[in-house]
């Protein structure tokens, strides 16, 4: 599927041959629909997130993937602009963290993991 | 879950660091509105070809053409499969299973973890679900049948629960007319579901008549 041209100018965004995104782990896919729906939401405008997104890929040289791949320095970056907009207040992704590990820790192999919320 | 389940006969669950992250940013953002589950799905479902399944139809194709390399898959599947560079980043181990005559094999796991994606490509969003897992476990037929794949009744289904440790690739029947075929040729053949157990390979001859 290809993306829009203004999707798909984020830097070094990582596209095959017919314009459309190259995962290579389920959790990249997730983390990339989940930018996407945020966005469209209205949390953040896309210049911001390839600003965000952009600044982070610097900070690993050249962005080569070579210490992290691509998708590690979104999910950080998609982290930073979350709280940078107030929607992950301070410490609510970590406890969230938490939350998701005992429920993994507490849930046999096999069956789904699933968050208890009140 | 069930939530009284202190049988310590199985391991628990593990989500590693990025998973954990990239779950604890899905509840949060779904909680305060701003992503839709149900819509992510099927935003990922429009992306989940992009790592493709192509990785494991060349598995198949070698397996098919090559009876050398078959006997390798079978014996030591992860190393056969890492003959072609394929290798998981979790070093999980693959199993394949063989499907002829008697016996018909479908693989079933509910966590997504516990896909090898690194062969098949990203999991459909069924594989996931549920009902895929509890029904499939129980119902193979019917779940077959939902899939479009009617199996005569002497034919044996088997179902095998992927594990942490071990993840399965269903190597299906090579179709009949493919006598003498490249690998590249019968790779076309060889779809994600018919490696999950829940499709068999293309049939050349409705495929020519489908092109």
């Amino acid at each position: 599927m290809t993306l829009p041209d203004a999707i798909a100018a984020v830097p070094r965004l990582p596209l095959d041959e017919d314009g459309g995104p190259v995962f290579s782990a389920p959790w990249e896919a997730r983390v990339f629909a989940m930018t996407l729906q945020a966005h469209q939401a209205g949390v953040f405008t896309w210049p911001e997130w390839a600003e965000t997104l952009g600044a982070e890929l610097a900070r690993d040289g050249d962005g080569s993937g070579e210490t992290l791949g691509y998708y590690d320095h979104w999910l950080t970056a998609f982290e930073k602009l979350l709280k940078v907009k107030g929607v992950a207040g301070a410490g609510q992704l970590a406890d969230l963290q938490t939350a998701w590990d005992a429920a993994a820790k507490a849930t046999p192999h096999g069956q789904p993991i699933e968050l208890q919320r009140r | 879950m069930s939530g009284h389940d202190h049988s310590h006969d199985h391991d628990h669950s593990e989500l590693s660091d990025i998973e954990l992250r990239v779950r604890a940013l899905e509840t949060l953002l779904t909680e305060k509105g701003y992503i839709d589950p149900p819509a992510l799905d099927e935003l990922i479902e429009t992306y989940e070809t992009k790592i493709g399944p192509k990785n494991g139809a060349r598995v198949v194709a070698r397996a098919w053409a090559d009876p050398d390399y078959r006997d390798r898959l079978m014996k030591d599947a992860t190393a056969a499969i890492a003959e072609f560079g394929f290798t998981g980043r979790q070093g999980e181990h693959m199993v394949a299973v063989e499907n002829d005559e008697t016996t018909h094999n479908m693989v079933v796991c509910t966590l997504c973890s516990c896909y090898p994606w690194t062969v098949l490509g990203l999991p459909p969003v069924w594989y996931k679900s549920p009902p895929y897992r509890s029904r499939a476990v129980r119902d193979p037929r019917g779940v077959l049948d939902e899939f479009g794949v009617h199996l005569p009744e002497e034919k044996e289904i088997r179902v095998w629960d992927s594990t942490a440790e071990v993840r399965y690739l269903v190597i299906p029947e090579r179709p009949h007319g493919t006598h003498g075929w490249s690998e590249d040729r019968l790779a076309e053949l060889v779809t994600r579901d018919s490696m999950i157990g829940t499709g068999l390979a293309l049939d050349p001859a409705k495929r020519e008549t489908a092109a």
